[in-house]
């Protein structure tokens, strides 16, 4: 299959083929960082994670008009910014809502959550669906992210691509940070530990899970923001991702953020550079049977925690 | 100090503690003693709010504990080490004692904390799951200190660690009890370990109290009767 190709031709088609993948990589890191952090912490299967996402997105979609239509023109560079923020709180002001209201009910009972939260991704895309209609919906990116740079001849990337990733690199920073160094971070790790033992030293392991879900449906939004920047909103958008993030999660070993980081790299890149040269189904195909294959090695992911337990 | 009156605890119909009458003044330390299956853990574990009472009143500085959940009353002062002592395993032992400093909103660990383990401070850095029983044992002991409680509860802290240590055990125990003027209620097989550490043994059977002595006046025959299978 590399025969048709010259070597010259075939180093950009890597070349881009690999940054076509990072960007990819970038959606998957920031959907399974959450994801991780709900799954891997609280044994959750949040199957309305790809909708949260969304909310993100459709919040940067709406803030984008609102700069668009009221705010001088010069201000509309940094709508993304003000936008990110604002997904990331009513994202996860609804995950804190859905916490309360259903969650906590059902966490002894996993298929019951996988039920529930299924049904909650019906409803949210039935209200995206209402609300902003059933047609996808862009945004007009500020001048500062379009173009892109030409590296050489055949080879050239695209400025939000490059852009959508530094965001991720700081993002996923600064969630590691977090959970290693934070008091939430300490005690959600202890709640996840031993709940009933974390809450006899004195931590209210109520709160910490709603804030922890919270926190991962808030990522979620933030991955939407970004997502506006390389793909078009509709109300399904966020439903292609959820299995492919699952996997990344399974596979890099839920309770590692590392684990995550590089399974998210290795499943894109595999997924990204096989498209080209296969088809989409093919690719995907083989990707879930080496998953497959390296899960049976290795039950709990790419990435465990050497200690007695 | 802790007074606990006319206390039950139940699993659905089967009752494990029945009208359990029993007090703890300050700065003592009790044993209670008893065979498996007496309702030892059951009574720490329904103290701390693990299980759910079915009557009865628990007061500790005459507040009332029963209708609290279990981060409530660690705020009110009960520290509880449980039984297989329970470290978060995946976090190393400085963070393991940071869980404990929650209710007190402090962030950085008291220096005395160490000074009573300073096997601890060697090791801060290492995952609890990689420390010895020993050592484990003493974590969870800080830990529960860490919340400052002016109650501590000690569930079988015997269990698993050798002779050597648990004699060693008895003595820090006793120093905290000094250094901190708190009072301690220890559940124990081993009577030896009961007779070392404590002023007054209470012996539990079916969920009653069935001797309750000062130490001098313990008679280690009759006792032992008790402890036999």
């Amino acid at each position: 299959m590399f025969a048709e190709y010259t070597a010259s031709e075939l180093t950009s088609i890597f070349a881009m083929q690999g940054f076509a993948g990072l960007i990819l990589f970038s959606v998957f890191v920031l959907m399974a960082l959450g994801l991780a952090i709900i799954f891997g912490q609280m044994g959750v299967i949040n199957m309305a994670h790809g909708e949260f996402m969304i909310l993100g997105a459709y919040v940067t979609y709406l803030v984008s008009h609102l700069f668009a239509d009221y705010m001088p023109e010069s201000l509309y560079n940094s709508y993304f910014l003000i936008a990110m923020v604002l997904a990331f709180f009513v994202a996860g002001a609804l995950g804190a809502f859905v916490e309360w209201a259903m969650i906590r009910h059902l966490y002894k009972r996993p298929l019951d959550t996988l039920l529930a939260t299924w049904g909650l991704s019906l409803i949210m895309q039935q209200t995206y669906r209402t609300v902003f209609g059933a047609r996808e919906v862009g945004v007009v990116l500020p001048d500062w992210l379009m173009g892109s740079v030409q590296l050489t001849d055949m080879i050239e990337i695209p400025i939000n691509g490059i852009f959508v990733m530094i965001l991720t690199v700081v993002i996923t920073i600064g969630v590691a940070i977090m959970m290693q160094r934070s008091r939430l971070g300490k005690q959600t790790r202890a709640v996840v530990q031993n709940r009933p033992m974390a809450a006899a030293v004195g931590i209210n392991t109520e709160k910490v899970d709603r804030l922890t879900f919270a926190l991962g449906c808030g990522i979620a939004g933030i991955a939407g923001s970004a997502f506006t920047m390389i793909g078009s909103t509709g109300p399904t958008s966020g439903q292609l991702y959820i299995v492919d993030t699952f996997l990344v999660v399974v596979f890099g070993g839920a309770a590692s953020l590392l684990g995550t980081v590089a399974s998210a790299f290795t499943i894109s890149q595999a997924q990204s550079t096989m498209e080209f040269f296969l088809s989409g189904s093919m690719a995907k195909v083989l990707t879930l049977l080496t998953v497959v294959g390296i899960l049976m090695l290795r039950p709990e992911g790419l990435f465990t925690l050497k200690i007695r337990r | 100090m802790l007074q606990i009156s006319d206390y039950s605890v139940a699993y659905g119909q089967s009752t494990i503690i029945g009208d359990m009458n029993l007090t703890l003044n300050p700065n003592e330390i009790i044993a209670v003693l008893g065979r498996n299956g007496m309702g030892k853990t059951t009574l720490m574990k329904s103290l701390i709010g693990m299980i759910p009472s079915q009557g009865g009143s628990v007061t500790l500085k005459n507040k009332e504990l029963t209708p609290l959940k279990s981060f409530e009353r660690v705020a009110a002062g009960v520290g509880f080490v449980p039984q297989g002592r329970m470290i978060f395993s995946t976090m190393t032992v400085k963070e393991n004692i940071e869980t404990g400093l929650t209710s007190t909103g402090k962030k950085v660990i008291p220096s005395d904390l160490y000074e009573l383990f300073p096997v601890l401070d060697e090791m801060k850095d290492r995952r609890g799951g990689n420390l010895s029983g020993g050592q484990q044992q003493q974590l969870a002991i800080a830990r529960a200190l860490a919340s400052e409680p002016s109650v501590l509860l000690l569930d079988e802290p015997t269990e698993g660690i050798q002779p050597s240590i648990i004699k060693e055990m008895a003595r820090t125990l006793k120093k905290i009890r000094d250094k901190r003027g708190l009072s301690i209620m220890v559940s124990e097989q081993v009577l030896s370990f009961a007779l070392d550490v404590a002023d007054r043994i209470l012996v539990i059977e079916k969920g009653k109290i069935v001797l309750d002595v000062p130490v001098a006046e313990a008679d280690q025959e009759t006792i032992s009767k008790y402890l036999s299978v």
